[in-house]
Parts: structure tokens; C-alpha cells; sequence
């Protein structure tokens, strides 16, 4: 699938692109056009207010949304051309304060991935140990536990683990720390943004939070109003004029 | 008799019939489940549907349990007397909880949660399979423990309808007048509710998540309560050894199915008709305890051969006619349209008449030296009368008899079951009711009979109703009941049944005996 794309292998090879992405729900129009680009290996980061659309436009990378004008192309094929099982199965998804499975342990919920694509037991067990130990939650430990006995940031590092399981090249991430407080949100930033860089995964963040964006983007597309209003790496968003990117700014300062 | 002696005596019917219970139950619920289940999913997937669903559900379980037994009855294949009929009722009533709680407990999950297991990838029966059906599963259940628990209620209804069961009990022990059969049923399905529920609610509790840790625990409650049940209802598949009254000859060709209504006088005639055929070596299925127009309806249909009715009532309340009052003229008009209407045929009349006797307290009558029904009327105005359901909807009976008499009741007259009245009257609740002349129960409760002065009631001369192609084997056997028995007879009969709580059976191999 990835062949069409092959002599473009210079350096920028485009992992997921946005073509004039249009959504309506009957009367409203959410999304007014998006066009974006998002390379292979980076971290772009949608940020904007509630009802933006960021998360429109994040889901529609992985078919939970479908666009109703223009198209979302994942991997060199369009996504409605994808079969949505198979696409998401090689997508990781982090959603805000986890969404684990409740009835599922640790183990299980890490493995789910693997189990839908029929790994062996073996194999499964291997994988899900190294995951544990990869977002540092000792295995022998929290492997049989259940989600309502972990706290919120071993939530969502078993969260990080699941979406990171089938080791897939993209990962999405729904206001993935919104839900924790002050300090175990530095915390799993920091661990985050090392464990992008190593693993090299292209990801796709979803927050409101100009300071994260800040730290984890390779680029920011800050959105308003269902359009992108501005797309640059922190270092460009830090010296814009755009009226909004100043607004974001300030909630830095007075931090 | 106190209570524990009866149980003693009787414990053996007592387990068989809570065993029948148990599995009209459980194959009613099973059933629910079975269908409900599929359906509150697609429900959840199709939410245009749930409205008029749901709503026919709800519908269902406002219908009153007797009515929906009733209604069920003429309908083909699902229909009839038994055990069928019943279970699928008690089935349509389980269906409204099960239903509703599958919509519920769907519904109510996380949309976070069902969000991941569609961002993992999930297929749709992957998602319904390991994150719908489980997470929804203590509400699901609560929903079944629901079902359960009102099937173990409405089921004793089912007894109306010749599905056996504890209402079997319930409803000998209110025309019997007899607590002790009352107390039975009424406990046994108690307990067994009891029962249901809280090992139906043990196991939707293992389910929840978030109960405190403790795995270990939690399935050793969940293995209990899971045994528990499956102890009552395997009990309930298994035959038990002493219930085999000749039902090993049940492929005889010369094989007769009695029934009879659902009061001891129809049971004591079917009983000594049934043991008169076994005399000669035919077997006999009983189909006893029919309501209502159950045995005709049965009889048609073929799953009854024969059962004792009156001539009365087949003329007025089946045949459709006015009342008549010469009972030669009845029984000839009835037989000969029953020949051609049904091709059924009329035994000889058996010698006695069941009329309706209207009933007041022996004390009063003598006060107030009270001899006919006439008589009653001038000072019957600020009286309560209280009469069964059959007589106060009956061509012949309350709206032709108050008409008749000139009774003008200031009171509403009570509609109630018929064996209840008896109690009621002597209680001094009622002051006057339409029993049955023969019924023992007149002179076991010094009540008195007023004469019907005017001839306003349609004889009642019991007789037996056959299928034609029984008559070779059940003429000459009828032709030998013809005349057999008095009316003072039929009484004490009667009496040994319901004064003295004999079983039919006892009293009516006593009198083959005697005769």
C-alpha cells in the first residue's frame, strides 16, 4: 500500500493527509475545509477550545468519524478505501482518563489489540510484560489488576501501553492527560514525549493545553472554528502575531 | 388437621407440584431469555424500534395473568390446556424485563468505553461479545431475577389452565375452603421465590465490577448460588418414582382423558368415571381442574374425551339459548344439537341436579321465617349479595334472577370467587349468594337454600359429555352411571371433599365400592 509513495522517500514522506476535509451534522457545519499534513515520525498537536473540532478531525484518521466532503488519506490510501477493522487495528488510540476496558484486567486490556489480531498466548504475554515495563509499571505487580484499582496515571499509562501493544506507526491521543493533576501530567509528558522520540511513531495529540503543545508538538495546528488557523512548530507559534496564538500565549505567561 | 400433619401426609404432591412449577418456570424464563436477549440488542442497534417494543412489552404485562391464559387458549399450536399454554404466557410476561433491562444495560455503559472498543478495532460481534454483553450483564440479570420472580407468582395462575404447578394447591384450597392447602402453595412458591432471587441476585452481584478484590471469594459465591440453582432446576427434569399411576400404559389403545371443571363436584364424577373405566382395564389420563369453558373448548379440540357437565349450562351458556325451566324438554334440545353442532353425545343424566341455590344464613332464615326467594325480597334492600363470576356474567344468572325476583340491592352485589362466598355469608360479609344445591358446604355451614318460587332457574341435571369416537368404549360405562346418583348423595359427596378434606379419589373409590 505504502508503494505508491515510495519515490517520494526523501525525507518528508507524508504519513496521514487532510484534503479539504469537510463535516456537516445536518444544518452546522463542523469542520470548514482542513487540509494538513502530517509526516512520518512526528508529533502534530490540534489545539483549540472545546467545539473547535479537534477531535472531529482526529477520529476521522482512524474511520470513528466519516467526512462528509473532501477525503482523509492514512498510509497512501483513502480511509473510506480502508476496511475500518484493519485500519484501526494498526492505529493506537489513547483516549482522556484511559477508557479501559472495567472488566478487563491490566493484562487483558494491554493484550486486546494482539487478541483481536489472533496473536499466540505466548507471544501476547511477552509483549504485554515489555509494555508494562516500557510505561514503568512493574509487571508482576499490576499485570492482574483491574482498572478501578489503579490510580489515574497508571491508568493512563496502561492506556499509553494498550495503544502501543500491536506496535503500530501511528498513535492517536484524545486529551490523553486532561484528566490528571499537575504533577503526574508533567510527569507522563515528559516520559511521553521521550517514548515518541524513541520509538519514532507518528503521533496525532489532541489538547487544549498550549503548554503541553508546546512541549510535545513538532508542530502545532491551532484550530478555530473548524478550520486551522495557524500550523508551525512551537518556535513559530511563540513568535506569531495571529490575534488567538497571542491569547494562548498569555495563558502561558500568567501560568 | 394442623399444618404439619398435612405436610407429612401430603409432602410427596407438595414436591411434585413445586416441581412443576419449578419447571414451568424455568422453561418459561429460559425462553424469555432465549428471545428477549437477541432482541434488546438489536434494540440497542435499531433505537427507532424500542418504543413500540417495548411498549407492546409493557402492554403485555398489564394484561391480567387470567386474561392472558384465557386468550391464549383458542389460538392454534400455541394454544389449548396445559402446561404449553402456560408456559408461553408466563414467558410473554418474563419478556418485558429482560428486554428492558438488555436496552438498559447496553445503553447504560461508558460511551468512552464502547468509543475504545471501537477505536481498537473491534468488530461489531467482537464488541458485543466481550464489552456489551458483559458490562451489561448485572443489569441483565437483575432483569432475569425479575422475570423469575414474577413467574413464580403468575405461574400459580397457570394451574387454571390445567398446567399444574402450586396454584394447584392455591385454588383446591379456596374452593375446598381448606387453609391448610392454601397455606402450602402460597408458601411453597414463596420460598421458591425467595429462593430464585437471592441466588439470581448472588450471581448478578459476582458480575459487578469493583466489588471489593478478592477473587477467590467472589467465585466461590458465585459457584454457590450458581449451584443452587442448578440443583432446583435439574430436581425439576428429574422423574420422580412415585408419581407412575398407570401413565407406563399410556400408548393403550383403549385410552380415555377425563377432565372435569375446576370444582369438587366435577372432580368427584370425573374421579368415579375414570376409576369406573379403569375397572375395565382402559387407561385414563386425567386432565382435571379446567376453568371456564376450558373442558368444552378442550373437548372439541380433542385434547379431553369426556367430563361431567350440566345440562343448564350447555343449553344456555354454550348453546346460547334462553333459559328453560322443563328439564325433560333441556336435556332433549341440548343432546340433540350437541349431535349435530359438535358431534358430541349426551350421557343419560346421572340421576341428581346441580341448580343454583340461592344461599342465605340458616339464622336469619329462621328469624326472619323466610322460606322462598319471595320472601326475601321485601327486606333484602340495604343487603350485600356477593355471587361468582359465572353467575353474574350467565344468561341465567344475576341480570335474568334480579329482574325475575324484583331485587332492587342498594349495594353493588360483590362479584368474587365462587367458593368464597360461602365463607363470606357465613361470615356475615355477605348476606345472600348463588351456590350450587349439591354443594356440601350448605350444610356444614348451617346455611339455608331459598325455593326458587318462580321457576326462574334453568335445570341443571348432571350428565357426561363425550367425543363420539369414544363411544364404543364409554357407552355401556355411561349407561351404567345413569341414575346412580341422588341429589342427597351428590351432597354428601361433596361434603366428604370439602367438609372433611378428603381427597375426590378416596371418596369416590368409597362409593364404587358402596354402590
Amino acid at each position: 500500500m505504502v508503494n505508491s509513495l515510495d519515490y517520494q522517500m526523501t525525507e518528508k514522506n507524508e504519513k496521514i493527509s487532510f484534503r479539504s476535509v469537510v463535516y456537516r451534522v445536518g444544518e452546522t457545519t463542523i469542520l470548514h475545509g482542513i487540509d494538513l499534513d502530517i509526516y512520518d515520525g512526528e508529533t502534530v498537536v490540534l489545539l483549540g477550545e472545546s467545539g473547535c473540532g479537534k477531535t472531529t478531525t482526529l477520529k476521522m484518521i482512524n474511520r470513528l468519524i466519516e467526512p462528509t466532503g473532501g477525503e482523509v488519506i492514512v498510509e497512501g490510501q483513502k480511509t473510506k478505501d480502508w476496511d475500518p477493522i484493519e485500519l484501526r487495528r494498526r492505529i493506537g488510540y489513547v483516549l482522556q482518563d484511559a477508557g479501559l476496558l472495567p472488566h478487563f484486567s491490566v493484562e487483558e486490556n494491554i493484550g486486546l489489540v494482539p487478541t483481536l489480531l489472533d496473536w499466540e498466548a505466548e507471544r501476547k504475554r511477552v509483549r504485554v510484560t515489555e509494555m508494562l515495563e516500557l510505561v514503568g509499571l512493574p509487571s508482576a505487580k499490576f499485570a492482574g489488576r483491574f482498572p478501578h484499582e489503579l490510580s489515574g496515571g497508571q491508568r493512563q499509562r496502561v492506556g499509553l501501553a494498550r495503544a502501543l501493544a500491536a506496535d503500530p506507526d501511528t498513535l492517536l491521543l484524545d486529551e490523553p492527560f486532561g484528566a490528571l493533576d499537575a504533577i503526574t501530567r508533567t510527569k507522563l509528558q515528559k516520559e511521553f514525549q521521550e517514548l515518541v522520540r524513541t520509538l519514532n511513531k507518528t503521533a496525532v495529540f489532541v489538547t487544549h493545553d498550549l503548554h503541553e503543545a508546546m512541549l510535545l508538538g513538532s508542530r502545532i495546528a491551532l484550530m478555530d472554528k473548524g478550520k486551522i488557523a495557524m500550523l508551525d512548530t512551537p518556535q513559530g507559534f511563540a513568535a506569531s502575531d495571529l490575534p488567538l496564538a497571542k491569547l494562548y500565549l498569555e495563558t502561558i505567561a500568567t501560568r | 388437621m394442623n399444618f404439619f400433619d398435612f405436610l407429612q401426609q401430603n409432602w410427596f404432591e407438595l414436591l411434585t407440584l413445586t416441581r412443576e412449577h419449578v419447571l414451568l418456570v424455568a422453561i418459561s424464563t429460559g425462553l424469555a431469555v432465549v428471545i428477549g436477549v437477541p432482541l434488546g440488542v438489536v434494540l440497542t442497534r435499531i433505537t427507532s424500534l424500542q418504543t413500540p417494543i417495548l411498549g407492546c412489552a409493557n402492554v403485555m404485562q398489564t394484561v391480567p395473568s387470567l386474561a392472558l391464559f384465557g386468550l391464549l387458549i383458542p389460538i392454534p399450536f400455541i394454544g389449548g390446556i396445559g402446561s404449553r399454554t402456560a408456559i408461553i404466557a408466563l414467558a410473554l410476561y418474563a419478556l418485558l424485563p429482560v428486554i428492558r433491562n438488555t436496552v438498559t444495560g447496553i445503553v447504560g455503559i461508558d460511551p468512552k468505553i464502547r468509543e475504545a472498543a471501537v477505536a481498537m478495532g473491534m468488530t461489531e460481534s467482537q464488541r458485543l461479545r466481550m464489552v456489551e454483553l458483559p458490562l451489561a450483564m448485572p443489569v441483565l440479570l437483575t432483569g432475569v431475577r425479575v422475570a423469575v420472580v414474577i413467574s413464580v407468582g403468575v405461574a400459580t395462575v397457570a394451574a387454571a389452565v390445567g398446567a399444574g404447578g402450586l396454584g394447584t394447591y392455591i385454588f383446591r384450597g379456596l374452593r375446598q375452603n381448606d387453609n391448610n392447602l392454601l397455606l402450602a402453595g402460597a408458601l411453597a412458591s414463596a420460598v421458591l421465590a425467595l429462593i430464585f432471587d437471592f441466588a439470581l441476585g448472588r450471581i448478578a452481584k459476582g458480575f459487578e465490577i469493583g466489588a471489593p478484590s478478592g477473587g477467590v471469594r467472589r467465585i466461590a459465591a458465585l459457584a454457590g448460588a450458581g449451584a443452587i440453582l442448578a440443583v432446583i432446576i435439574a430436581s425439576a427434569f428429574v422423574p420422580l418414582t412415585r408419581s407412575s399411576d398407570g401413565s407406563e400404559e399410556a400408548f393403550s389403545i383403549q385410552r380415555v382423558v377425563v377432565g372435569s371443571k375446576d370444582f369438587t363436584e366435577s372432580i368427584i364424577l370425573a374421579e368415579i368415571l375414570g376409576q369406573t373405566l379403569e375397572k375395565r382395564g382402559i387407561t385414563v389420563e386425567r386432565q382435571f381442574e379446567l376453568g371456564g369453558n376450558l373442558p368444552h373448548d378442550s373437548l372439541l379440540s380433542g385434547q379431553i374425551d369426556v367430563y361431567p357437565e350440566y345440562t343448564g349450562t350447555a343449553f344456555t351458556a354454550i348453546l346460547k339459548h334462553p333459559p328453560l325451566t322443563d328439564s325433560a324438554a333441556v336435556y332433549q334440545q341440548t343432546k340433540a344439537e350437541y349431535a349435530e353442532k359438535f358431534g358430541l353425545i349426551l350421557s343419560p343424566p346421572l340421576g341428581f341436579a346441580n341448580d343454583f341455590a340461592i344461599l342465605v344464613r340458616g339464622e336469619v332464615a329462621r328469624d326472619k321465617g323466610l322460606k322462598t326467594i319471595s320472601d326475601s325480597v321485601a327486606i333484602s334492600a340495604d343487603w350485600q349479595a356477593g355471587f361468582g363470576q359465572d353467575f353474574m356474567s350467565r344468561a341465567d344468572g344475576y341480570p335474568g334472577f334480579s329482574k325475575a325476583y324484583g331485587f332492587k340491592f342498594a349495594k353493588q352485589p360483590r362479584e368474587m370467587d365462587l367458593s368464597l362466598t360461602y365463607r363470606a355469608l357465613r361470615s356475615g360479609d355477605l348476606d345472600l349468594i348463588a351456590g350450587n344445591s349439591t354443594d356440601g358446604l350448605i350444610a356444614a355451614l348451617d346455611l339455608f337454600q331459598l325455593e326458587d318460587d318462580r321457576s326462574y332457574f334453568p335445570p341443571y341435571q348432571a350428565v357426561f359429555i363425550a367425543r363420539r369416537d369414544k363411544a364404543q368404549i364409554l357407552d355401556s360405562v355411561l349407561l351404567g352411571l345413569a341414575n346412580a346418583i341422588s341429589t342427597e348423595e351428590m351432597r354428601r359427596l361433596n361434603y366428604e371433599v370439602d367438609g372433611k378434606k378428603r381427597l375426590p379419589r378416596e371418596v369416590a373409590q368409597e362409593w364404587l365400592r358402596d354402590k
